[in-house]
């Protein structure tokens, strides 16, 4: 069963907004709407400046579901996370719940409204007739209806950004990372809680 | 003389009880307990015809849902330019 996933490779994100601009494009989404964004830390510094693009993450087991009171979310059978913009009240409790800073709200109005919560659909859709004019008003491109894979992953031009079955382009980036002999540590144990502080033990007779 | 103090043993019982329940340790997470989507049924991407999309991506039988996976695996593949390159 495929369990699709994003992937995105810190160290070949070059920071362009490509995977931006082509959410944007693909989906159509309003002004002040950003369902992918990248986020770049250490800007600036040579050598420590990295940067990944961060959108909804379709998580396993998504905080924004346990939190909505209305119950619009939903998990389909390839682990796309979506929601029924029907049923949506945008309340918020989605937002302060995701830790991607996901959920978005478009500004209605003159003193910002919030409007219903829009998000990264990894390019499928929503809970209307696949490929209709409504589908597409509402929740943007059904590309994985067509075959297709999420248009920002599709289109990043130094392939940083994975999108597809968690399998497969887990597969893709263990091959990356064997042919270019570095990378591996940024998964892991010692990524998530830390590597013990070992000194290498001096020669013997060594002065220190 | 007996009744009085069997009652004071009882009592006691009880006060003992209810002391000990109170270094008791009860769950201090919360589980949260998923809702039931409440909204529309939505379809299956391969129980689309490949064929309507005006501009297809990849080919699948109709209802498939093994050729539909195979096929986006496909498409999933051409993400890695190694493969490409060789």
């Amino acid at each position: 069963m495929a369990r699709m996933k994003f992937l995105c490779d810190a160290e070949r994100c070059i920071e362009c907004n490509g995977c931006v601009t082509a959410c944007k494009n693909e989906n159509e989404v309003p002004w002040g709407v950003n369902r992918r964004r990248v986020v770049t830390i250490n800007d600036g510094v040579v050598g420590a400046e990295k940067s990944i693009s961060v959108a909804c993450m379709h998580c396993s087991d998504a905080p924004c579901m346990a939190v909505c009171p209305v119950d619009c979310f939903y998990r389909t059978d390839e682990g796309v996370v979506l929601h029924d913009k029907d049923l949506c009240i945008g309340c918020g409790y989605c937002f302060y719940a995701c830790p991607f800073g996901a959920p978005q709200f478009p500004q209605a109005g003159a003193f910002g409204l919030r409007g219903k919560m829009d998000k990264c659909t990894f390019c499928a859709g929503g809970p209307e007739k696949d490929l209709s004019k409504e589908e597409f008003t509402k929740y943007g491109s059904n590309r994985l209806a067509q075959g297709k894979l999420p248009a920002c992953a599709e289109m990043c031009s130094t392939k940083a950004l994975l999108g597809g079955d968690g399998d497969v382009i887990a597969d893709i980036y263990r091959q990356r990372v064997f042919k270019r002999g570095k990378g591996s540590e940024v998964w892991g144990w010692g990524t998530a809680y830390g590597k013990p502080d070992q000194p290498k033990a001096a020669p013997a007779g060594a002065k220190s | 003389m007996t009744a009085a103090r069997t009652l004071m043993l009882a009592a006691a019982a009880v006060v003992f009880a209810v002391g000990l329940s109170a270094c008791g340790e009860r769950d201090q997470v919360t589980v949260y307990k998923q809702g039931k989507y409440q909204g529309k049924p939505d379809t299956k991407p391969w129980e689309n015809d490949p064929a309507v999309s005006p501009y297809p991506g990849s080919k699948w039988n109709k209802g498939d849902k093994t050729s539909w996976e195979s096929a986006v695996k496909t498409r999933s593949l051409a993400q890695n330019e190694y493969t490409r390159a060789e």
